[in-house]
């Protein structure tokens, strides 16, 4: 089973020049079973973003550990795949090159590598835009090369940094379809971080709400939504009352915890 | 072919200048109709408002052509072309006059007398003053001052006109007559005269190294050349006339043994050293003023008015004689003029430096001519050619000697019978010295592909090696912290302040200015590359590892063309930089390129060249530029939109 585990996971942030320690994280505690989709959402500052880096492994925790499948996470690899906000693309490779990049660090046959573009792009809704430089896509399109990108790898796991968040509104709830609809076909895990609310409420199984100082878990939710997503349309989920409901007893969450930032409480 | 048109460049030029005129005239009437037309359709300071515009293109290059055929008098040359040759003429007639002018108010401001007479006036009542008391007893002081009013009685004796020898004033009558004479033969016009073959013969105006043919090609011209060697003639004999006159003689002769009386008792009188040396240092100023005035260059004012007013006559017909040719000379010969040196004419003012355009490409197509047996080239190689290469010679180039050297075994070495027969290490060294025939390829050869060689080399070496370095300063503490200080401590020095060092390393050949070079390149591309590695965004390299790249591959393949904007960019910087080094280098040191040619041409002054390897150098420079920039847009379409 390649479930997602973190003990005790701390970041503690040391200013080399003042010796100052900021506490990012502290003791997280999750379990992320195969095929769940989290949603991580908080105020600016709580460490979500951090949180992810850790379990990407681009940075090490300063305690505790991630585990992935029982195997300790020591440095980026191929089974946790990301998404970042901006696409992070290769803008002198054109759409197919950017998408088996990965496959030709594997030194995987071209035959079989092109086949595979050929679905992945067929799936995010590129078919067709194989040889088209990346900037001359529009937002949207180049967050579906960058998925594309992620998914054809097949990583166990799928890291998501606020993926969507430079889009315009329409092309967002696209995307979000588009979320639900890979994992439902992939079954594959997935842990997005967004700062919007209703965004983590349509694509979060379980959500959790952190806060800040020292960044940590606040509250965790389970819910339908995702679920119900993948067969209703998203704006009729957005009008059901029990999402409302909920959206605003977390909107009024993260609200208190920034006026406790602001010292205004 | 090109000998004719060389001969007819006078022609050319006239052709050419009508048809720069018309484009100029025709563009600035196109130009105002078109920008009218469009004043309107966009606001000030649109850029949009830059765009096409071509008729003023042709209008500032016929524009900037028109200024250079005019202030290098090929305005001039095309539509009078035998000004200058009559010019030189009366150059000839200013020159045979000159000494004469110089003696006179209309030449000098002052009569020569009269300077000489303020001149030595003041010197002597310098003297008068300054009698050294402790060197000269009083009674020789009293001496001394008395002598030099003496002296001084020399000046006003050669000043009065009442001391005129008459012999003298009919010499400076006679020369007088001369000069009119001299004027009326001017007014006269030419007449019959008619040029000689030989000066007919004489190679046209600026088609030789020669510039103006000295013979006069025109009865004009021959009328001046003849009343300039007449002039010569009177002038020779003006210079020879001296003021000797009666009354000065027995002043003369007091004069001398006065000095020498006092010389003598410098002698006999015991003096010490410091008062010896003074006595005679003051005593020699004296008697080196006397002998000023002992040689009868005072004349009285009188007596030279005549031949002033006979010097003015001349000018004034020389004037009339010219005719036409004065308005020519104003209106189309900017500057001083043509003038008369001892063996040549030579043109004065800005067309001495400017040289013609067509004698410019005249000269270039002489550099062009690849036949080197029949005047082409420069110092025995072509400009630009070809030639057939031995492969051997490449191969030896790249293939170093050591391998041989090497290899197992020994070299052979001759038998007893005194054959050698040589293994296979022997025929490794032949081929590293590049002694074995592998065929030929056509390869280019010239000045200017020297100096190309010598730019792409090191261009290319310091590509290989400074993208790699300044790729890993991007993204490793050791290299940055360790390379930095090096390449920023020499980085900044100006490349010729190396230039000395490094040819006495390497020596004058290729060696060392390619090595110059290279140094200027490297450390362009070393930063250039830096600044484009450092300016990788993160998250793409992050992207790559969770791709699954190894470091190897995010080096090759996100951070390397993430920083080839950078690196093209510094190419083409590196480029500009290395060219305008090697001319410097060149002119330095070695014996081919275009910064030797332009040396030597600075040597002997020869404009033409030296515009040559200007424009050369200009032009070379441009399209190396335009195919970098042409390289950049089609490599790098994505730039500043990552």
């Amino acid at each position: 089973m390649a479930d997602l585990v973190c003990e005790d996971m701390s970041m503690t942030f040391t200013n080399p020049q003042t010796g100052d320690a900021v506490e990012a994280l502290k003791d997280i505690n999750f379990t992320l079973k195969k095929g769940e989709l989290l949603s991580v959402l908080g105020p600016s500052g709580c460490g979500k973003t951090t949180l992810l880096n850790m379990i990407a492994g681009f940075i090490n925790p300063t305690a505790g550990v991630a585990t992935l499948g029982g195997n300790t996470i020591n440095g980026p690899g191929v089974e946790r795949g990301m998404v970042f906000q901006q696409g992070a693309l290769f803008e002198w490779l054109p759409v197919s090159k950017n998408v088996d990049y990965g496959l030709r660090m594997k030194k995987t046959p071209p035959a079989e590598s092109k086949k595979l573009v050929e679905k992945w792009l067929d799936i995010v809704g590129l078919q067709g835009f194989g040889d088209t430089p990346t900037y001359q896509l529009s937002g949207g399109m180049q967050q579906r090369v960058a998925l594309a990108r992620c998914l054809v790898n097949d990583p166990d796991v799928i890291l998501m940094d606020e993926p969507l968040g430079a889009l315009d509104a329409l092309t967002r709830e696209k995307m979000q379809s588009l979320v639900l609809e890979l994992w439902k076909e992939t079954g594959k895990t997935i842990l997005i971080i967004t700062h919007s609310v209703e965004e983590a409420l349509l694509l979060g199984e379980r959500l959790f709400v952190m806060a800040p100082r020292p960044g940590r878990i606040h509250k965790e939710y389970n819910l339908p939504f995702a679920e119900r997503g993948l067969n209703e349309s998203l704006r009729d989920i957005k009008q059901d009352s029990h999402f409302a409901e909920v959206r605003e007893e977390i909107l009024t969450m993260i609200w208190n915890m920034e006026e406790e930032i602001m010292g205004r409480v | 072919m090109f000998e004719f048109l060389s001969d007819n460049r006078a022609s050319i030029a006239a052709v050419i200048i009508l048809a720069l005129l018309a484009a100029f005239v025709v563009s600035l009437v196109t130009g105002r109709k078109r920008d009218a037309a469009t004043a309107n359709r966009e606001v000030f300071g649109d850029p949009e408002r830059t765009k096409g515009g071509w008729y003023w293109a042709v209008c500032g290059v016929s524009a900037l052509m028109l200024i250079w055929f005019y202030f290098s008098w090929g305005v001039g040359r095309a539509y009078v072309p035998s000004a200058a040759n009559e010019l030189c003429q009366v150059a000839k007639l200013e020159e045979a006059v000159s000494p004469i002018k110089a003696a006179l108010p209309i030449g000098s401001r002052y009569y020569k007398s009269t300077l000489l007479v303020s001149r030595n006036a003041d010197q002597l009542e310098i003297l008068r003053a300054n009698v050294p008391a402790s060197a000269f007893s009083s009674d020789e002081q009293t001496e001394l001052v008395s002598l030099i009013d003496q002296i001084g009685q020399l000046i006003v004796n050669s000043s009065d006109p009442k001391n005129l020898d008459p012999a003298l004033d009919g010499q400076l009558s006679a020369l007088s007559a001369d000069l009119d004479s001299l004027s009326e033969k001017l007014r006269a016009g030419p007449g019959g005269l008619q040029p000689t073959e030989e000066a007919l013969a004489q190679p046209k105006w600026g088609t030789e190294h020669t510039e103006i043919p000295v013979l006069p090609m025109t009865p004009k011209g021959m009328l001046f050349d003849n009343v300039s060697v007449e002039a010569k003639e009177v002038a020779d004999r003006f210079l020879k006339i001296r003021n000797h006159i009666p009354a000065n003689d027995a002043l003369i002769a007091e004069i001398k043994e006065r000095i020498a009386t006092l010389q003598g008792n410098s002698e006999s009188g015991g003096f010490d050293e410091v008062a010896l040396a003074e006595r005679e240092a003051y005593i020699k100023s004296v008697e080196r003023i006397f002998k000023r005035l002992d040689d009868g260059t005072i004349f009285p004012a009188a007596s030279l008015e005549s031949v002033n007013t006979a010097v003015e006559n001349l000018d004034e017909a020389n004037g009339e004689a010219r005719g036409s040719l004065r308005i020519v000379e104003a209106l189309l010969l900017p500057g001083p003029g043509v003038v008369k040196s001892r063996t040549q004419c030579t043109e004065q003012g800005s067309a001495r430096w400017l040289p013609k355009p067509t004698d410019v490409v005249a000269t270039f197509m002489q550099l062009a001519n690849p036949d080197l047996e029949n005047g082409g080239g420069y110092r025995g190689v072509t400009l630009l050619w070809w030639k057939w290469l031995p492969v051997a010679e490449v191969v030896g180039f790249l293939f170093p000697d050591w391998i041989a050297d090497a290899w197992p075994g020994e070299y052979a070495s001759h038998d007893s019978d005194g054959t050698i027969s040589p293994k296979f290490k022997d025929k490794l060294l032949a081929f590293a010295q590049g002694e074995v025939s592998l065929g030929y390829i056509p390869w280019f050869e010239g000045h200017i592909w020297d100096s190309m060689f010598r730019v792409l080399m090191a261009l290319s070496l310091g590509i290989l090696l400074g993208v790699p370095l300044g790729l890993l300063m991007g993204i490793s503490k050791f290299f940055k912290s360790f390379f930095d200080p090096i390449i920023e401590l020499y980085r900044p020095v100006p490349p010729l302040a190396w230039a000395p060092l490094i040819l006495t390393i390497f020596g004058i050949q290729d060696d060392g200015k390619i090595f110059l070079l290279f140094m200027v390149a490297f450390a362009i591309m070393v930063i250039s590359a830096r600044t484009g590695a450092v300016g990788t965004q993160l998250s793409k390299i992050r992207a790559a590892h969770s791709l699954g790249s190894t470091d190897a591959q995010i080096l090759r393949n996100v951070i390397l063309p993430n920083a080839l904007p950078e690196i093209l960019t510094g190419i083409r910087i590196a480029v500009g930089v290395c060219w305008g080094t090697l001319v410097a280098a060149e002119m330095l040191a070695g014996t081919t390129g275009v910064g030797f040619i332009e040396n030597i041409a600075r040597t002997v002054s020869d404009y033409e060249l030296i515009w040559v390897t200007i424009l050369i150098m200009g032009l070379l420079g441009l399209m190396l530029d335009m195919i970098m920039r042409w390289v950049i847009d089609k490599t790098i379409p994505w730039r500043g939109k990552g």
